[in-house]
């Protein structure tokens, strides 16, 4: 049971804080000797298994060390290529370590906003009008939950016109606004329960530690001792409850 | 001389030192909204608005969080949640809302007993001051950040030697969130 990590996007689609609280690490470490019965190829900044599953090394594992120095994208730690080096008969035999590559925080600010413009896109798509937005996200492996608050600096928006359609927002006494809050998203796994609460728990610690804050500026990354800590505790108790939820 | 604020007021106050810290005014000695500080008395009412509305953008989040309603759907709605909830939440107090304008879009919220002035006493030389116009910014911010345009001003103050304070808020115009095409 388990909370794998929060991501908070800012009004704008920024992310603005993050945290890996759990990440299943599948490691597994194991010594080759010439030939390699592995398929390797690079992808991206890294050398990843292509073909020859076997002993929890799975396709799409990413080579992360090699003799027990972490490699630098596809450069061992000396600077050697990769490949290069797995290729020579005179470096086994050799011991590599396999897993699922975390990712970097540029590749998190990526998909957060990716998230954003998809949230405005599912409330856009909503028959009814008033929608809340993406508030789940089911796959096998995880659940992402989302809430997103009411409120919304004026002049910031998120754009409205998708394939040419753009939503009317000016008839007063409605609530149609399309108006961005901030974000909290939690990523856990799917038999968590309790999730809606832990979200209203970050918001209320959001509001205790970031924004009573005085040197912290709205919509800035949050780099706020308490807030971490907090929400830490928050996330544990959370964890505690399990599949039940908390006060069940 | 007032004393140091607990309790409800105390978040209140704190509030508004944190916020004055953060934009650079000096701290008052005994809590935020201090003008009796100022020299320039004119400089005091826009001052102590800008320092309400800061507090207001963040108090919003605050509210929202802990008192769990939902978007309001008119101004009397707002007015309602204003009066019921918020006061009493960080004030301790529950206005009355009177004098709604034929249009619907004007009300009063009449404060019996004004938390912020329990110990103050306006001297000869800043009669005219508006102690309370704190107040004025934190509801403006506050329901800027939830899209309602707002204009807020003091009636009556009993600072001043009225009864009763009294706070007139007007609705202007719902805050709309479009960006020109091709923007962000």
């Amino acid at each position: 049971m388990a909370i794998f990590s929060v991501y908070v996007v800012n009004k704008a689609g920024g992310l603005i804080y993050q945290l890996d609280h759990y990440a299943p690490r599948a490691d597994t470490e194991k010594t080759f000797s010439f030939p390699l019965d592995l398929v390797l190829r690079p992808h991206d900044e890294r050398v990843v298994v292509a073909f020859g599953q076997r002993d929890g090394i799975r396709v799409g594992h990413a080579v992360l060390a090699i003799n027990g120095a972490e490699v630098n994208g596809r450069f061992t730690a000396d600077g050697k290529d990769v490949l290069e080096f797995l290729g020579n008969p005179a470096n086994y035999p050799v011991s590599i370590r396999f897993g699922r590559h975390r990712l970097s925080s540029n590749e998190k600010l990526m998909l957060a906003s990716m998230f954003h413009s998809l949230f405005a896109i599912g409330s856009q798509l909503s028959p009814e009008v008033g929608s809340s937005g993406i508030e789940m996200l089911e796959t096998d492996t995880f659940k992402l939950h989302c809430f997103q608050t009411l409120t919304g600096t004026p002049g910031l928006g998120c754009w409205l016109s998708i394939a040419g359609a753009v939503t009317e927002l000016s008839r007063p006494n409605t609530s149609v606004t399309v108006a961005p809050g901030i974000k909290f998203v939690v990523l856990a796994d799917p038999r968590q329960a309790g999730i809606d609460s832990l979200l209203r728990k970050i918001y209320e610690i959001y509001s205790d530690f970031a924004l009573k804050n005085p040197f912290y500026s709205l919509e800035m990354p949050i780099r706020c001792e308490l807030f971490d800590q907090n929400l830490k505790l928050a996330l544990e108790v959370a964890e505690k409850a399990g599949p039940f939820g908390p006060g069940s | 001389m007032p004393g140091r604020p607990r309790g409800i007021l105390g978040r209140v106050v704190r509030w508004g030192g944190a916020a004055c810290e953060s934009h650079g005014a000096p701290r008052r000695a005994r809590g935020g909204s201090g003008p009796a500080g100022c020299r320039d008395r004119e400089a005091a009412a826009p001052r102590a608005r800008k320092w309400g509305y800061n507090i207001g953008v963040r108090l919003i989040e605050d509210f929202l969080a802990r008192s769990n309603v939902g978007r309001c759907h008119d101004f009397r709605e707002t007015a309602d949640v204003i009066a019921k909830i918020a006061f009493k939440m960080y004030l301790g107090i529950t206005p009355s809302i009177t004098n709604w304008s034929p249009g619907g879009d004007e009300f009063s919220l009449i404060l019996e007993n004004n938390p912020l002035v329990d110990f103050v006493e306006l001297p000869d030389n800043h009669s005219s001051l508006i102690y309370s116009n704190l107040l004025c910014g934190v509801l403006r911010g506050a329901l800027e950040m939830v899209q309602m345009a707002v204009d807020v001003k003091f009636v009556q103050d009993t600072l001043k030697g009225d009864s009763v304070t009294e706070i007139r808020m007007k609705f202007l115009r719902r805050i709309e969130d479009n960006l020109p095409a091709g923007e962000e």
